[in-house]
């Protein structure tokens, strides 16, 4: 009956596959967020303007306020359904760093609601007349800037899970830090158009995915621990 | 059944001890919940803390598993600090809390599976037969939304049949069993102690368990 101890490793893969077990139970949980990124971006063009070149300036722009909002919507239930059933506390309890197992759970989230915005954005900017040249750079600034607006997003859904109601505190929290993100997101695609080299500009995105990817599941765990005690 | 009861200060330290704590202190929203508390739980003993609602007894089990750190004093792991052991002392320890750690979309071995990976490897085969152990049998592959209280209590239970730990800490883990879950339990609260573990444990119940330690709080 009596197993060896599991290395960091197992832990890792189990706590990745029992989210993504868990995220393919609640469908509801995958398909909000992507069902909102596609209603948000077919607004614009009514909203603004349905003239194509006026749309192909903002296309780009359009896309990943879009997609920043999908990823602070589908945040909130990162953590909160682990802290409400008592799971979260086992995480805390394991004798793993928590590092891995809240990296573990960030990527499950990534992949079930970060992804699907990014494989459907090509269809989205087609509609909103995105220039053609610069489809491959927004598809490579969406998949490396959403996985840093999921692991800092994390930060923002650790510190606020224990609280009641929380209304909009997760984005006043998480917004101001995702700023950067886009910024750089969108510069990209811009000066892609505008003839840019573009080596710089995804350094800049790279270092942010690196920076994010080490760090901030540590903030996040310092966090769980806070919003536990 | 004879119970050592004692204030606390006087369950007995010796070399054996698994747990012992010193001096412990703890206050909350200006209220002192326990000063000076001395105690040590040693191998092959069942301690169960009782108290009045409110006198910290949660607070205290939840100060031994590092779940809470508003407290002053020492918390010894075989007579070392436990900080300094964080690692071996979460892979000994189990820990079911009010909340018991139990999804309710994933069905009971997938639940199982999980919290025990998280300390050791463990096979499917074990899962199923602690699951069946405990009168889950049948319902290992329904979610656990569609299991009662008390079912997915001994979901959370069939934990420590798997589970290597040495020290159980449980909190009210009676509350939603039936009669003979209630049974099952403290049999194997005394199995483990013979088998030289230590269990902690809060319940209002009066436990059937031979040479159990009680300690008071409040």
């Amino acid at each position: 009956m009596t197993g060896q101890q599991a290395t960091s490793g197992q832990a890792f893969r189990a706590t990745l596959k029992r989210d993504l077990v868990i995220a393919y139970k609640r469908k509801n949980d995958v398909v909000n967020p992507f069902m909102f990124f596609l209603i948000v971006a077919t607004l614009f063009p009514i909203g603004i303007s349905p003239d194509p070149a006026r749309l192909g300036e903002v296309a780009a722009g359009v896309l990943w306020i879009s997609a920043l909002l999908a990823s602070l919507l589908a945040m909130d239930n990162l953590y909160r359904a682990d802290y409400e059933d008592g799971s979260l506390e086992q995480l805390l309890l394991s004798p793993h760093p928590l590092y891995f197992l809240v990296l573990a759970k960030n990527i499950s989230h990534w992949l079930v609601s970060g992804l699907p915005v990014v494989l459907v954005s090509p269809l989205i900017a087609y509609m909103l007349n995105l220039p053609d040249e610069a489809y491959g750079v927004l598809l490579i600034t969406l998949l490396m800037g959403t996985p840093v607006l999921s692991l800092l997003g994390s930060i923002g859904v650790a510190l606020t899970v224990g609280l009641g109601s929380r209304g909009l505190i997760l984005a006043v929290i998480t917004l101001p830090l995702s700023v950067p993100v886009l910024i750089a997101g969108t510069i990209t695609v811009q000066q892609t158009l505008n003839g840019a080299e573009l080596g710089g500009y995804l350094a800049i995105m790279g270092a942010m995915l690196v920076g994010a990817l080490t760090l901030a599941p540590l903030a996040s765990a310092a966090a769980l621990r806070i919003s536990v005690n | 059944m004879e119970a050592a009861e004692t204030q606390s200060g006087s369950v007995e330290k010796s070399s054996h001890s698994i747990l012992s704590v010193n001096s412990l202190f703890c206050e909350r929203d200006d209220r002192v919940l326990f000063r000076d508390l001395d105690f040590a739980v040693n191998e092959g003993q069942v301690l169960q803390i009782k108290g009045s609602n409110g006198s910290g007894k949660t607070t205290l089990l939840r100060i031994l598993c590092g779940l809470n750190d508003a407290y002053e004093g020492e918390i010894l792991w075989y007579g070392e600090p436990v900080e300094e052991r964080v690692e071996d002392y979460f892979g000994s320890l189990a820990y079911i809390g009010h909340r018991v750690g139990v999804n309710k979309v994933l069905t009971p071995v997938e639940n199982l599976r999980w919290t025990c990976s998280l300390q050791q490897v463990v096979e499917d085969e074990a899962l199923y037969a602690a699951l069946a152990q405990l009168g889950l049998r049948g319902f290992e592959d329904s979610q656990c939304f569609t299991l009662s209280a008390g079912q997915q209590q001994r979901v959370s239970l069939s934990r420590l049949l798997v589970s290597d730990a040495r020290l159980w800490i449980l909190d009210e883990p009676f509350t939603t069993l039936d009669a003979s879950g209630v049974k099952q339990l403290e049999a194997l609260l005394r199995e483990h102690a013979d088998r030289g573990g230590a269990v902690m444990v809060t319940t209002h119940h009066n436990l059937a368990v031979s040479d159990l330690q009680i300690l008071k709080l409040g």
